[in-house]
């Protein structure tokens, strides 16, 4: 096949609309599951694809809970953008630092301007460091969030090594909404395999500012039956929010009382990734209303956001939410580039959580667009079976390292 | 090169966009965050170049719980017979 005759050819029979297409440039900013995804989606649909991304490399959130276990090299979570450019996307490392929606183009730090037809932001989630008095960035060197992965990851990852046996590991979770809903239940089991097995006289202590959380009852019967008089879950009812941190200390102060831990990590409450705040795309919750089936703001037009940082109803904030809701926004642009009515779709999203090796659990939910939001479809969806047998836990962790392969394989080629 | 002669070159170019450029059918796109387009080792079964017939009829069973499942009976039950035979048709291609 000839393909550069083939391409004029197309080039110069094809009508109006479709020349206006093969021209539209759209530009992604963020390149984690839910942006990387978007770029190669939206090149796959035949549009012109600019990806900014700061980082040069990609530290991914799931499993890094398992490297703060000591269960998997933080390597395995890395990932570069080699793929995206050797397929024809342009990838620019630099800081996004303005948004002109008017005129419908976006600034960079090193002063390039790059106009777009349609812009994605797939921001992800910066950290509240004003919300939890005591925690801000440098507190967070003494007591690590990890939930941006990377360094920080290695950080508690090294303070658990360094702990004597007999210490007290404390967890400050926030209130929803916040990233991954059951990552910081799965970072509580992994952390307590991890005590088990290497300082068995430990004591993991799980202070949460809510009352009710994902997958709950299969959390809570794994660690009854695993971790036994190690791990104390205190809920919000119980004295479990954290009002105020104290990182020379590493105390933490709850409506009832303080805790002192050896080591501490505070998750903090979240919002939107910062260029979402810019573009004007996140509202008084920090959080950005989009529209259910093109994932376009409610309050940019012509800007899309989609992942965390987006209030997508009833889909958790997820890598497997982001990337599903990526393909369905990037067939959503193009579609409006064709001058065509978006379709409703309806979204999945498939969260695994690991509560010690080879015993995995899950939930699954079927979402589609109802008043506004993204709506569970009543009778689908829920989590694991409690009481299962052994073989299906291990058939869900193998399951769970398996969709890792497949969508990070899908994001980052 | 005459008008004609581009038109014959269109015309010889395969018809239409590849599979994955087609509008996806509801709920169809999200599949693939599981289901590898092929990878020999997977323990997540690969749907590309099955017959849509039996990847309907999975979904089907899923759907009805006459087949044993850790995660796809949860999903299946999102969608009607209708749909899962548009998502089967697609996620085989």
């Amino acid at each position: 096949m000839n393909l550069p005759r083939r391409g004029l050819a197309a080039l110069l029979l094809l009508p109006a609309p479709a020349l206006a297409q093969a021209a539209a440039r759209v530009v992604v900013i963020g390149g984690g599951f839910g942006g990387a995804s978007a770029a190669r989606a939206l090149h796959r649909h035949g549009l012109g694809v600019t990806l900014v991304e700061v980082n040069p490399t990609y530290a991914a959130c799931p499993f890094s809970n398992a490297v703060l276990a000591g269960l998997r090299p933080i390597e395995r979570q890395r990932f570069g953008y080699g793929a995206l450019r050797a397929q024809g996307i342009a990838v620019l490392h630099q800081r996004a630092t303005g948004i002109d929606a008017t005129a419908r183009r976006v600034t960079l730090a090193d002063g390039t301007v790059l106009p777009y037809d349609r812009l994605l932001l797939s921001p992800g989630i910066d950290l509240r460091f004003d919300a939890l008095p005591g925690y801000d960035e440098a507190a967070s060197e003494a007591m690590p969030h990890a939930w941006q992965a990377g360094a920080q990851t290695l950080l508690l990852r090294r303070q658990l090594e360094a702990m004597p046996d007999g210490g007290t590991v404390v967890m400050a979770v926030p209130a929803n909404p916040y990233r991954c809903p059951p990552g910081p239940y799965e970072r509580a089991s992994l952390i307590a395999h991890y005590l088990k097995q290497a300082k068995p006289r430990s004591k993991l202590l799980v202070l949460d500012a809510k009352d009710v959380f994902s997958k709950q009852r299969l959390f809570e019967a794994a660690w009854a039956a695993l971790y036994p008089g190690l791990l104390e879950y205190v809920p919000l009812a119980m004295g479990g929010r954290v009002n105020a941190v104290d990182a020379g200390s590493r105390r933490v102060s709850t409506d009832f009382g303080s805790h002192d831990g050896a080591v501490v990590n505070v998750i903090p409450p979240q919002r939107a990734g910062a260029i979402a705040q810019i573009a004007g795309a996140a509202d008084r919750s920090g959080w950005c209303p989009i529209d259910p089936a093109s994932f376009e703001s409610r309050l940019v037009p012509g800007l899309h956001v989609i992942g965390d940082a987006a209030i997508a109803g009833a889909m958790p904030k997820s890598a497997f939410a982001a990337n599903a809701q990526a393909r369905v926004a990037a067939a959503a642009i193009a579609t409006l580039l064709r001058g065509e009515a978006v379709p409703a779709p309806k979204l999945l999203n498939t969260c695994y959580s690991l509560v010690a090796p080879g015993y995995g659990i899950s939930v699954a939910g079927v979402y589609q667009p109802a008043n506004g939001l993204l709506a569970d479809i009543p009778g689908a969806g829920g989590t694991s079976p409690l009481g299962a047998p052994g073989a299906v836990r291990q058939a869900e962790a193998a399951f769970a390292e398996d969709w890792f392969e497949t969508i990070t394989a899908d994001a980052f080629g | 090169m005459t008008r004609l002669a581009l038109l014959l070159a269109l015309a010889a170019a395969p018809a239409g966009p590849p599979a994955w450029a087609q509008e996806a059918p509801p709920g169809a796109s999200a599949c693939l965050g599981c289901h590898a387009p092929a990878r020999a080792d997977a323990a997540i079964p690969a749907l590309r170049g099955r017959a849509a017939a039996e990847v309907a009829a999975a979904l089907r069973a899923f759907r009805e719980g006459s087949r044993p499942a850790t995660l796809m009976d949860r999903l299946a039950k999102g969608f009607s017979e209708a749909e899962s035979q548009a998502i089967a048709a697609w996620v085989v291609q």
